[in-house]
Protein backbone atom coordinates (compact mmCIF):
# COMPACT_ATOMS: atom_id res chain seq x y z
CA UNK A 1 0.00 0.00 0.00
CA UNK A 2 2.59 2.54 1.01
CA UNK A 3 4.14 1.67 -1.96
CA UNK A 4 1.48 1.87 -3.81
CA UNK A 5 1.33 5.79 -3.08
CA UNK A 6 5.04 6.35 -3.07
CA UNK A 7 4.64 5.21 -6.39
CA UNK A 8 2.33 7.73 -7.89
CA UNK A 9 3.82 10.35 -5.85
CA UNK A 10 7.21 10.17 -7.81
CA UNK A 11 4.85 9.60 -10.73
CA UNK A 12 3.54 13.02 -10.79
CA UNK A 13 6.64 14.69 -9.21
CA UNK A 14 8.62 13.58 -11.65
CA UNK A 15 6.15 14.28 -14.73
CA UNK A 16 5.92 17.69 -13.10
CA UNK A 17 10.36 18.04 -13.39
CA UNK A 18 10.46 17.00 -16.49
CA UNK A 19 7.51 19.44 -17.80
CA UNK A 20 9.58 22.29 -16.13
CA UNK A 21 12.08 21.28 -18.34
CA UNK A 22 10.93 20.92 -21.08
CA UNK A 23 9.25 24.40 -20.49
CA UNK A 24 12.58 25.61 -19.48
CA UNK A 25 13.86 24.72 -22.53
CA UNK A 26 10.96 26.01 -24.99
CA UNK A 27 12.65 29.19 -23.73
CA UNK A 28 16.36 28.72 -24.39
CA UNK A 29 18.22 29.79 -27.52
CA UNK A 30 17.83 27.07 -29.81
CA UNK A 31 20.95 25.80 -31.58
CA UNK A 32 19.98 25.48 -35.37
CA UNK A 33 22.06 27.07 -38.09
CA UNK A 34 19.52 28.32 -40.65
CA UNK A 35 21.60 26.68 -43.27
CA UNK A 36 21.24 28.38 -46.84
CA UNK A 37 20.84 31.35 -45.15
CA UNK A 38 23.67 31.68 -42.93
CA UNK A 39 26.42 29.25 -43.11
CA UNK A 40 29.32 27.78 -40.49
CA UNK A 41 32.94 28.78 -41.51
CA UNK A 42 34.33 25.02 -42.42
CA UNK A 43 37.32 24.18 -40.60
CA UNK A 44 40.33 24.81 -42.96
CA UNK A 45 41.36 21.36 -43.65
CA UNK A 46 38.21 20.36 -45.10
CA UNK A 47 37.86 18.23 -47.92
CA UNK A 48 36.13 18.92 -50.16
CA UNK A 49 35.36 19.90 -54.20
CA UNK A 50 39.02 19.31 -55.71
CA UNK A 51 40.38 22.45 -57.87
CA UNK A 52 42.81 22.47 -60.20
CA UNK A 53 44.42 25.60 -60.42
CA UNK A 54 45.37 24.69 -64.54
CA UNK A 55 47.76 27.40 -65.28
CA UNK A 56 49.78 25.74 -62.60
CA UNK A 57 49.35 22.45 -63.56
CA UNK A 58 52.47 20.46 -65.56
CA UNK A 59 50.91 17.30 -66.62
CA UNK A 60 52.96 14.99 -64.30
CA UNK A 61 49.74 12.58 -63.54
CA UNK A 62 50.82 12.17 -60.47
CA UNK A 63 47.40 13.05 -58.89
CA UNK A 64 45.92 10.35 -61.40
CA UNK A 65 47.82 7.78 -60.17
CA UNK A 66 47.35 8.34 -56.37
CA UNK A 67 43.92 8.65 -56.60
CA UNK A 68 42.73 4.92 -55.60
CA UNK A 69 39.56 4.75 -57.67
CA UNK A 70 40.57 6.11 -60.46
CA UNK A 71 38.67 9.41 -60.77
CA UNK A 72 41.04 11.79 -62.66
CA UNK A 73 41.36 11.17 -66.21
CA UNK A 74 44.18 12.94 -68.16
CA UNK A 75 45.42 13.64 -71.68
CA UNK A 76 48.90 15.82 -71.89
CA UNK A 77 50.47 16.44 -75.22
CA UNK A 78 54.12 16.91 -75.02
CA UNK A 79 54.50 20.77 -76.17
CA UNK A 80 55.82 21.26 -80.37
CA UNK A 81 59.31 22.87 -81.25
CA UNK A 82 59.23 26.55 -80.72
CA UNK A 83 56.51 26.55 -78.09
CA UNK A 84 56.98 28.39 -75.18
CA UNK A 85 54.14 27.29 -72.61
CA UNK A 86 55.51 29.63 -69.72
CA UNK A 87 56.00 29.19 -65.50
CA UNK A 88 53.87 27.99 -62.87
CA UNK A 89 53.82 30.41 -60.56
CA UNK A 90 56.63 28.13 -58.79
CA UNK A 91 58.98 28.63 -61.16
CA UNK A 92 59.01 25.50 -62.93
CA UNK A 93 58.85 24.83 -66.83
CA UNK A 94 55.51 23.88 -68.80
CA UNK A 95 56.29 21.15 -70.86
CA UNK A 96 53.15 19.63 -71.67
CA UNK A 97 49.47 20.92 -73.13
CA UNK A 98 46.27 19.40 -71.20
CA UNK A 99 43.68 19.08 -73.58
CA UNK A 100 41.74 17.05 -71.10
CA UNK A 101 41.97 17.19 -67.10
CA UNK A 102 38.47 15.70 -65.59
CA UNK A 103 37.49 15.11 -62.35
CA UNK A 104 34.87 12.95 -61.68
CA UNK A 105 33.56 13.97 -58.29
CA UNK A 106 30.93 11.35 -58.31
CA UNK A 107 33.56 8.57 -58.20
CA UNK A 108 35.89 10.76 -55.54
CA UNK A 109 36.44 9.59 -51.77
CA UNK A 110 37.53 12.90 -50.47
CA UNK A 111 40.62 10.41 -49.58
CA UNK A 112 43.02 13.93 -50.57
CA UNK A 113 45.89 11.44 -51.80
CA UNK A 114 46.02 13.21 -55.22
CA UNK A 115 46.74 16.47 -53.17
CA UNK A 116 49.67 15.34 -51.49
CA UNK A 117 51.92 14.27 -54.50
CA UNK A 118 51.32 17.38 -56.69
CA UNK A 119 54.45 19.18 -57.12
CA UNK A 120 53.31 22.48 -58.00
CA UNK A 121 50.57 22.06 -55.24
CA UNK A 122 47.54 23.13 -57.63
CA UNK A 123 45.71 20.36 -56.97
CA UNK A 124 44.06 21.15 -54.16
CA UNK A 125 40.59 20.95 -51.83
CA UNK A 126 38.52 23.60 -51.94
CA UNK A 127 35.69 24.78 -49.02
CA UNK A 128 33.07 23.97 -51.87
CA UNK A 129 30.58 21.68 -50.66
CA UNK A 130 27.10 22.61 -52.69
CA UNK A 131 27.74 21.43 -56.27
CA UNK A 132 24.79 18.58 -56.22
CA UNK A 133 22.80 18.59 -59.00
CA UNK A 134 20.34 16.48 -61.03
CA UNK A 135 23.04 14.90 -63.77
CA UNK A 136 25.55 12.45 -62.78
CA UNK A 137 27.50 14.16 -65.96
CA UNK A 138 27.76 17.23 -64.11
CA UNK A 139 29.81 16.10 -61.35
CA UNK A 140 32.80 15.39 -63.94
CA UNK A 141 34.33 18.79 -63.64
CA UNK A 142 37.14 19.56 -66.53
CA UNK A 143 39.41 21.81 -65.75
CA UNK A 144 41.81 22.51 -68.94
CA UNK A 145 42.91 25.90 -70.23
CA UNK A 146 42.97 24.20 -74.00
CA UNK A 147 39.56 25.04 -75.37
CA UNK A 148 37.94 21.89 -77.95
CA UNK A 149 39.44 23.54 -81.48
CA UNK A 150 42.57 24.04 -79.91
CA UNK A 151 42.57 20.75 -78.69
CA UNK A 152 41.83 18.94 -81.92
CA UNK A 153 44.22 20.85 -83.33
CA UNK A 154 47.05 19.63 -81.03
CA UNK A 155 45.51 16.11 -81.57
CA UNK A 156 46.34 16.45 -85.28
CA UNK A 157 49.60 17.81 -85.08
CA UNK A 158 50.87 15.14 -82.30
CA UNK A 159 49.18 12.48 -84.50
CA UNK A 160 51.24 13.80 -87.33
CA UNK A 161 54.25 14.06 -85.54
CA UNK A 162 54.35 10.68 -84.21
CA UNK A 163 54.15 9.32 -88.35
CA UNK A 164 56.88 11.31 -88.89
CA UNK A 165 58.69 9.89 -85.81
CA UNK A 166 57.95 5.78 -86.86
CA UNK A 167 59.12 6.89 -90.77
CA UNK B 1 -33.41 29.10 -13.40
CA UNK B 2 -30.97 30.77 -15.17
CA UNK B 3 -30.15 27.51 -16.83
CA UNK B 4 -33.90 27.02 -17.79
CA UNK B 5 -34.01 30.28 -18.92
CA UNK B 6 -30.85 29.49 -21.23
CA UNK B 7 -32.23 26.75 -22.49
CA UNK B 8 -35.63 28.45 -23.19
CA UNK B 9 -33.75 31.11 -25.24
CA UNK B 10 -31.08 28.61 -26.94
CA UNK B 11 -32.71 25.69 -27.49
CA UNK B 12 -31.94 24.58 -31.62
CA UNK B 13 -30.65 28.35 -31.87
CA UNK B 14 -28.98 27.26 -35.06
CA UNK B 15 -31.87 25.55 -36.54
CA UNK B 16 -33.68 28.75 -35.61
CA UNK B 17 -30.97 31.30 -37.82
CA UNK B 18 -31.16 29.43 -40.11
CA UNK B 19 -34.88 29.19 -40.46
CA UNK B 20 -34.40 32.86 -40.08
CA UNK B 21 -32.19 33.43 -43.09
CA UNK B 22 -34.48 31.67 -45.03
CA UNK B 23 -37.50 33.60 -43.93
CA UNK B 24 -35.72 36.73 -44.95
CA UNK B 25 -34.77 35.25 -48.51
CA UNK B 26 -38.48 34.47 -49.05
CA UNK B 27 -37.54 30.67 -49.46
CA UNK B 28 -38.91 29.67 -46.39
CA UNK B 29 -42.11 28.33 -47.88
CA UNK B 30 -40.72 26.30 -50.90
CA UNK B 31 -39.73 23.64 -48.81
CA UNK B 32 -41.34 21.58 -46.01
CA UNK B 33 -39.99 22.64 -42.41
CA UNK B 34 -38.36 19.58 -42.11
CA UNK B 35 -35.88 20.23 -44.57
CA UNK B 36 -34.81 23.37 -42.81
CA UNK B 37 -33.84 21.25 -40.09
CA UNK B 38 -32.03 19.33 -42.40
CA UNK B 39 -30.29 21.71 -44.06
CA UNK B 40 -29.38 23.53 -40.78
CA UNK B 41 -27.69 20.43 -39.37
CA UNK B 42 -25.47 19.89 -42.62
CA UNK B 43 -24.30 24.02 -42.17
CA UNK B 44 -23.89 23.15 -38.68
CA UNK B 45 -21.56 19.75 -39.63
CA UNK B 46 -19.81 21.72 -42.58
CA UNK B 47 -19.40 24.66 -39.71
CA UNK B 48 -17.75 22.21 -37.13
CA UNK B 49 -15.75 20.80 -39.79
CA UNK B 50 -14.06 23.90 -40.89
CA UNK B 51 -13.34 24.56 -37.33
CA UNK B 52 -11.24 21.32 -37.03
CA UNK B 53 -9.61 21.93 -40.18
CA UNK B 54 -8.57 25.30 -38.72
CA UNK B 55 -7.87 24.21 -35.87
CA UNK B 56 -5.71 21.09 -36.97
CA UNK B 57 -3.99 23.59 -39.15
CA UNK B 58 -2.83 25.56 -36.45
CA UNK B 59 -2.35 22.80 -34.02
CA UNK B 60 0.03 20.89 -36.04
CA UNK B 61 2.06 24.40 -37.04
CA UNK B 62 2.48 24.95 -33.05
CA UNK B 63 2.64 20.85 -31.86
CA UNK B 64 5.76 21.56 -34.68
CA UNK B 65 7.19 24.63 -33.22
CA UNK B 66 6.97 23.51 -29.64
CA UNK B 67 8.47 19.96 -29.78
CA UNK B 68 11.08 22.22 -31.91
CA UNK B 69 11.72 24.50 -29.24
CA UNK B 70 11.37 21.58 -26.10
CA UNK B 71 14.29 20.35 -28.22
CA UNK B 72 16.29 23.42 -28.73
CA UNK B 73 15.25 23.57 -32.35
CA UNK B 74 13.54 26.45 -34.34
CA UNK B 75 10.64 23.64 -36.12
CA UNK B 76 9.43 24.92 -39.53
CA UNK B 77 11.07 28.06 -40.67
CA UNK B 78 10.79 28.44 -44.65
CA UNK B 79 7.01 28.39 -46.26
CA UNK B 80 5.84 31.99 -44.83
CA UNK B 81 6.88 34.09 -42.16
CA UNK B 82 8.49 31.30 -39.33
CA UNK B 83 6.99 28.42 -41.32
CA UNK B 84 3.58 29.79 -40.28
CA UNK B 85 2.12 28.48 -44.19
CA UNK B 86 3.86 25.23 -43.81
CA UNK B 87 0.85 23.02 -42.63
CA UNK B 88 -0.75 24.49 -45.50
CA UNK B 89 1.18 23.50 -48.07
CA UNK B 90 1.51 20.31 -46.30
CA UNK B 91 -2.25 20.19 -46.66
CA UNK B 92 -2.28 20.78 -50.27
CA UNK B 93 0.57 18.10 -50.70
CA UNK B 94 -1.97 15.50 -48.87
CA UNK B 95 -4.78 16.75 -51.23
CA UNK B 96 -2.87 16.26 -54.64
CA UNK B 97 -1.53 12.44 -53.50
CA UNK B 98 -2.59 9.60 -55.01
CA UNK B 99 -4.95 7.95 -53.38
CA UNK B 100 -4.00 3.90 -53.10
CA UNK B 101 -6.29 1.50 -51.71
CA UNK B 102 -4.04 -1.47 -51.62
CA UNK B 103 -5.20 -4.89 -53.75
CA UNK B 104 -5.62 -7.13 -50.52
CA UNK B 105 -7.69 -4.36 -48.31
CA UNK B 106 -11.06 -5.44 -47.44
CA UNK B 107 -12.72 -2.40 -49.85
CA UNK B 108 -15.57 -1.40 -48.41
CA UNK B 109 -14.29 -1.56 -44.84
CA UNK B 110 -10.98 0.41 -45.33
CA UNK B 111 -13.20 3.08 -47.07
CA UNK B 112 -15.50 2.93 -44.46
CA UNK B 113 -13.24 3.48 -41.65
CA UNK B 114 -12.02 7.06 -41.69
CA UNK B 115 -15.74 8.11 -42.17
CA UNK B 116 -16.78 6.74 -39.08
CA UNK B 117 -13.60 7.88 -37.04
CA UNK B 118 -14.16 11.44 -38.17
CA UNK B 119 -17.74 11.64 -37.88
CA UNK B 120 -17.67 10.38 -34.17
CA UNK B 121 -14.87 13.55 -33.63
CA UNK B 122 -17.39 15.73 -35.61
CA UNK B 123 -20.37 14.70 -34.56
CA UNK B 124 -19.57 15.73 -30.53
CA UNK B 125 -19.24 19.16 -31.15
CA UNK B 126 -22.72 20.07 -31.53
CA UNK B 127 -23.19 19.75 -27.50
CA UNK B 128 -20.50 22.30 -26.88
CA UNK B 129 -21.57 25.55 -25.50
CA UNK B 130 -18.85 28.61 -27.27
CA UNK B 131 -20.13 31.01 -25.81
CA UNK B 132 -23.46 31.90 -23.78
CA UNK B 133 -25.44 32.40 -26.73
CA UNK B 134 -23.74 30.00 -29.28
CA UNK B 135 -24.57 25.89 -29.04
CA UNK B 136 -25.57 24.01 -32.13
CA UNK B 137 -28.16 21.88 -29.80
CA UNK B 138 -28.26 22.45 -26.25
CA UNK B 139 -29.18 18.81 -25.27
CA UNK B 140 -30.57 18.46 -21.56
CA UNK B 141 -28.15 15.16 -21.22
CA UNK B 142 -25.14 17.01 -23.48
CA UNK B 143 -22.05 15.25 -21.64
CA UNK B 144 -23.79 11.77 -21.74
CA UNK B 145 -24.20 12.23 -25.37
CA UNK B 146 -20.51 13.34 -25.57
CA UNK B 147 -19.57 10.10 -23.66
CA UNK B 148 -21.51 7.81 -25.89
CA UNK B 149 -20.74 9.28 -29.23
CA UNK B 150 -17.22 9.80 -28.37
CA UNK B 151 -17.18 5.52 -27.85
CA UNK B 152 -18.33 5.22 -31.67
CA UNK B 153 -15.39 5.59 -32.25
CA UNK B 154 -14.40 2.20 -31.33
CA UNK B 155 -15.45 0.40 -34.46
CA UNK B 156 -13.86 2.85 -36.63
CA UNK B 157 -10.59 2.36 -35.46
CA UNK B 158 -11.11 -1.88 -35.30
CA UNK B 159 -12.59 -1.46 -39.23
CA UNK B 160 -9.29 0.26 -40.37
CA UNK B 161 -7.39 -2.10 -38.68
CA UNK B 162 -8.90 -4.94 -39.60
CA UNK B 163 -9.41 -4.34 -43.12
CA UNK B 164 -6.19 -2.98 -43.97
CA UNK B 165 -5.39 -7.10 -43.53
CA UNK B 166 -2.02 -5.83 -41.87
CA UNK B 167 -0.13 -7.17 -38.76
CA UNK B 168 0.42 -3.74 -37.63
CA UNK B 169 -2.85 -2.28 -38.44
CA UNK B 170 -4.39 -5.24 -36.49
CA UNK B 171 -2.32 -4.67 -33.66
CA UNK B 172 -2.71 -1.05 -33.71
CA UNK B 173 -6.15 -1.03 -33.50
CA UNK B 174 -6.47 -3.85 -30.92
CA UNK B 175 -4.36 -1.77 -28.75
CA UNK B 176 -6.34 1.26 -29.59
CA UNK B 177 -9.47 -0.08 -28.92
CA UNK B 178 -8.46 -1.47 -25.58
CA UNK B 179 -7.40 1.60 -24.59
CA UNK B 180 -10.02 3.46 -25.47
CA UNK B 181 -12.39 0.91 -24.13
CA UNK B 182 -10.63 0.63 -20.92
CA UNK B 183 -9.67 4.74 -20.43
CA UNK B 184 -13.59 5.23 -20.73
CA UNK B 185 -14.17 4.48 -17.52
CA UNK B 186 -11.90 6.81 -15.85
CA UNK B 187 -13.39 9.00 -17.98
CA UNK B 188 -16.71 8.21 -17.30
CA UNK B 189 -16.08 8.36 -13.41
CA UNK B 190 -14.25 11.91 -13.32
CA UNK B 191 -17.25 13.52 -15.43
CA UNK B 192 -19.44 11.96 -13.04
CA UNK B 193 -17.68 13.70 -10.53
CA UNK B 194 -18.27 17.29 -12.29
CA UNK B 195 -21.89 16.01 -13.25
CA UNK B 196 -23.00 15.61 -9.30
CA UNK B 197 -21.25 19.29 -8.60
CA UNK B 198 -23.18 20.58 -11.09
CA UNK B 199 -26.46 18.63 -10.59
CA UNK B 200 -26.76 19.11 -14.38
CA UNK B 201 -26.38 16.49 -17.73
CA UNK B 202 -26.64 19.73 -20.15
CA UNK B 203 -23.15 21.29 -21.06
CA UNK B 204 -24.79 25.00 -21.04
CA UNK B 205 -25.77 23.75 -17.50
CA UNK B 206 -22.71 22.57 -16.00
CA UNK B 207 -21.11 25.95 -17.31
CA UNK B 208 -23.77 28.63 -15.72
CA UNK B 209 -23.54 26.33 -12.49
CA UNK B 210 -19.86 27.90 -12.57
CA UNK B 211 -20.63 31.50 -12.90
CA UNK B 212 -18.87 34.42 -10.74
CA UNK B 213 -15.14 33.85 -10.47
CA UNK B 214 -12.56 31.08 -10.67
CA UNK B 215 -13.09 30.41 -7.18
CA UNK B 216 -16.75 28.48 -8.47
CA UNK B 217 -14.97 26.51 -11.46
CA UNK B 218 -15.83 22.51 -10.14
CA UNK B 219 -11.77 22.25 -10.50
CA UNK B 220 -11.14 24.68 -7.37
CA UNK B 221 -14.88 23.90 -6.30
CA UNK B 222 -13.67 21.31 -3.72
CA UNK B 223 -10.79 19.03 -3.43
CA UNK B 224 -12.32 16.32 -5.07
CA UNK B 225 -13.00 17.68 -8.29
CA UNK B 226 -9.78 18.80 -8.46
CA UNK B 227 -8.50 15.42 -8.52
CA UNK B 228 -11.01 14.60 -10.78
CA UNK B 229 -9.68 17.11 -12.98
CA UNK B 230 -6.39 15.56 -13.60
CA UNK B 231 -7.91 12.17 -13.79
CA UNK B 232 -10.25 13.16 -16.62
CA UNK B 233 -7.14 15.25 -18.10
CA UNK B 234 -4.95 12.15 -18.24
CA UNK B 235 -7.66 9.54 -19.06
CA UNK B 236 -8.56 11.90 -21.98
CA UNK B 237 -5.03 12.43 -23.29
CA UNK B 238 -5.59 8.40 -23.12
CA UNK B 239 -8.45 8.02 -25.24
CA UNK B 240 -7.18 10.30 -27.99
CA UNK B 241 -4.33 8.17 -28.44
CA UNK B 242 -2.17 11.02 -27.72
CA UNK B 243 1.61 10.50 -26.17
CA UNK B 244 2.27 9.92 -23.16
CA UNK B 245 -0.19 7.11 -24.29
CA UNK B 246 0.01 7.19 -28.32
CA UNK B 247 0.48 3.16 -27.89
CA UNK B 248 -1.79 2.24 -30.53
CA UNK B 249 0.42 4.33 -33.25
CA UNK B 250 3.78 3.41 -31.38
CA UNK B 251 5.90 4.48 -34.85
CA UNK B 252 9.11 2.76 -33.49
CA UNK B 253 6.82 -0.69 -33.19
CA UNK B 254 3.61 -0.43 -35.33
CA UNK B 255 5.00 2.21 -38.00
CA UNK B 256 1.47 4.07 -37.77
CA UNK B 257 -0.43 1.87 -35.90
CA UNK B 258 -3.91 1.40 -38.15
CA UNK B 259 -3.14 3.57 -40.29
CA UNK B 260 -0.47 2.31 -41.88
CA UNK B 261 -1.93 1.48 -45.10
CA UNK B 262 -3.92 4.71 -45.53
CA UNK B 263 -2.29 7.64 -47.61
CA UNK B 264 -3.61 10.53 -48.75
CA UNK B 265 -6.85 11.60 -48.28
CA UNK B 266 -8.17 9.18 -46.17
CA UNK B 267 -5.05 9.46 -43.59
CA UNK B 268 -5.86 12.93 -43.32
CA UNK B 269 -9.26 11.98 -42.42
CA UNK B 270 -7.79 10.09 -39.83
CA UNK B 271 -5.47 12.93 -38.67
CA UNK B 272 -7.65 15.41 -38.63
CA UNK B 273 -9.84 13.33 -36.60
CA UNK B 274 -7.55 12.83 -34.19
CA UNK B 275 -7.02 16.25 -33.82
CA UNK B 276 -10.72 17.05 -33.86
CA UNK B 277 -10.22 14.67 -30.84
CA UNK B 278 -7.90 16.41 -28.88
CA UNK B 279 -9.82 19.84 -29.01
CA UNK B 280 -13.17 18.00 -28.26
CA UNK B 281 -11.99 16.68 -24.92
CA UNK B 282 -9.92 19.59 -24.61
CA UNK B 283 -13.02 21.64 -24.40
CA UNK B 284 -15.01 19.15 -22.22
CA UNK B 285 -12.52 19.61 -19.83
CA UNK B 286 -13.40 23.34 -20.03
CA UNK B 287 -16.78 22.79 -20.03
CA UNK B 288 -16.39 20.47 -16.90
CA UNK B 289 -14.23 21.71 -15.17
CA UNK B 290 -12.86 25.41 -15.81
CA UNK B 291 -15.82 27.18 -16.18
CA UNK B 292 -16.26 27.04 -19.95
CA UNK B 293 -16.82 30.53 -21.53
CA UNK B 294 -17.05 32.06 -17.85
CA UNK B 295 -15.00 34.68 -16.66
CA UNK B 296 -12.04 34.20 -14.40
CA UNK B 297 -13.30 37.31 -12.28
CA UNK B 298 -16.34 38.53 -12.25
CA UNK B 299 -14.81 42.09 -13.72
CA UNK B 300 -13.69 40.82 -16.55
CA UNK B 301 -16.69 39.56 -17.91
CA UNK B 302 -16.60 41.93 -19.98
CA UNK B 303 -14.43 40.21 -22.00
CA UNK B 304 -16.85 38.40 -24.42
CA UNK B 305 -17.48 34.21 -23.54
CA UNK B 306 -16.11 32.55 -26.91
CA UNK B 307 -12.70 34.23 -26.06
CA UNK B 308 -12.13 33.08 -22.77
CA UNK B 309 -13.49 29.85 -23.82
CA UNK B 310 -11.12 30.05 -26.62
CA UNK B 311 -7.86 30.77 -24.70
CA UNK B 312 -8.51 28.09 -21.84
CA UNK B 313 -9.01 25.65 -24.75
CA UNK B 314 -6.04 26.29 -26.52
CA UNK B 315 -4.15 26.56 -22.94
CA UNK B 316 -5.23 23.46 -22.63
CA UNK B 317 -4.60 21.92 -26.29
CA UNK B 318 -0.91 23.43 -25.49
CA UNK B 319 -0.47 21.53 -22.11
CA UNK B 320 -1.45 18.15 -24.41
CA UNK B 321 1.41 19.27 -26.49
CA UNK B 322 3.48 19.92 -23.81
CA UNK B 323 3.43 16.68 -22.21
CA UNK B 324 3.95 14.80 -25.61
CA UNK B 325 7.20 16.38 -26.28
CA UNK B 326 8.04 15.45 -22.29
CA UNK B 327 6.88 12.11 -21.14
CA UNK B 328 8.26 9.18 -23.51
CA UNK B 329 5.77 6.39 -24.00
CA UNK B 330 4.41 4.16 -21.68
CA UNK B 331 3.96 0.34 -22.05
CA UNK B 332 1.05 -1.69 -23.01
CA UNK B 333 1.10 -3.01 -18.96
CA UNK B 334 1.79 0.19 -17.74
CA UNK B 335 -0.71 1.76 -19.31
CA UNK B 336 -3.28 -0.86 -17.88
CA UNK B 337 -1.52 -0.28 -14.53
CA UNK B 338 -2.19 3.31 -14.59
CA UNK B 339 -5.45 3.06 -15.90
CA UNK B 340 -7.42 -0.01 -13.42
CA UNK B 341 -4.67 0.53 -10.62
CA UNK B 342 -4.41 3.95 -9.95
CA UNK B 343 -7.02 6.39 -12.00
CA UNK B 344 -10.19 4.23 -11.88
CA UNK B 345 -9.54 4.07 -7.88
CA UNK B 346 -9.21 7.29 -7.08
CA UNK B 347 -12.24 8.40 -9.69
CA UNK B 348 -14.39 6.22 -7.32
CA UNK B 349 -12.98 8.12 -4.30
CA UNK B 350 -13.69 10.99 -5.93
CA UNK B 351 -17.44 10.24 -6.59
CA UNK B 352 -17.71 9.10 -3.33
CA UNK B 353 -15.68 12.54 -1.58
CA UNK B 354 -17.44 15.01 -4.16
CA UNK B 355 -20.81 13.20 -3.11
CA UNK B 356 -20.21 13.24 0.57
CA UNK B 357 -18.76 16.89 0.25
CA UNK B 358 -22.08 17.94 -1.65
CA UNK B 359 -24.29 16.98 1.01
CA UNK B 360 -22.17 18.14 4.15
CA UNK B 361 -21.01 20.90 2.94
CA UNK B 362 -22.84 22.43 0.81
S1 LIG C 1 40.46 12.89 -53.25
FE1 LIG C 1 41.04 10.74 -53.41
S2 LIG C 1 39.41 9.84 -54.62
FE2 LIG C 1 39.19 12.04 -54.86
S3 LIG C 1 40.33 12.49 -56.72
FE3 LIG C 1 41.74 12.74 -55.02
S4 LIG C 1 42.79 10.78 -54.83
FE4 LIG C 1 40.95 10.45 -56.08
S1 LIG D 1 50.01 16.21 -59.73
FE1 LIG D 1 49.55 18.38 -59.87
S2 LIG D 1 50.89 19.06 -61.51
FE2 LIG D 1 50.81 16.86 -61.65
S3 LIG D 1 49.19 16.48 -63.13
FE3 LIG D 1 48.25 16.41 -61.09
S4 LIG D 1 47.55 18.47 -60.78
FE4 LIG D 1 48.93 18.60 -62.46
Amino acid sequence: MQRYFLNIYIGIKTILIGMFITLKHMFTKSVTVQYPHKKLDIPERCRNLLLNKIEDCIGCYQCARACPVYCITMETIKAFEGENLGLTSDGSKKRLWIPVFDIDMAKCCYCGLCTYPCPTKCLIMTDKYEYSTYKRDNLIFHFTNVDAVKAAELREKDHIRKMEKEK
Amino acid sequence: MLQKEIQREYYNKFVELVVEIAKWLGMYNSLPAIWWFIIASIVAALFFFFIIAVFALIAIYVERKVSGHVQDRLGPMETGWHGILQTLADTIKLFLKEDIIPAAVDRKLFILAPVIVFMTSLAVFVVFPFSEKFVVTELNIGILYVVAISTVVVPGIIMAGWSSNNKWSLFGAMRSAAQIVSYEIPVGLSIVCAVMAAGDLSMQGIVVKQAGGFWNWFIFSNPFTFVAFFIYFLASLAEVNRMPFDIPEAESELVAGYMTEYSGIRWAFFFLAEYGNMLAVSIIAVTLFLGGWQAPFPALEFIPGWLWFLCKTLFLVFVQIWMRWTLPRLRVDQLMYICWKVLTPFAFVCIFGGGLWQVLIK
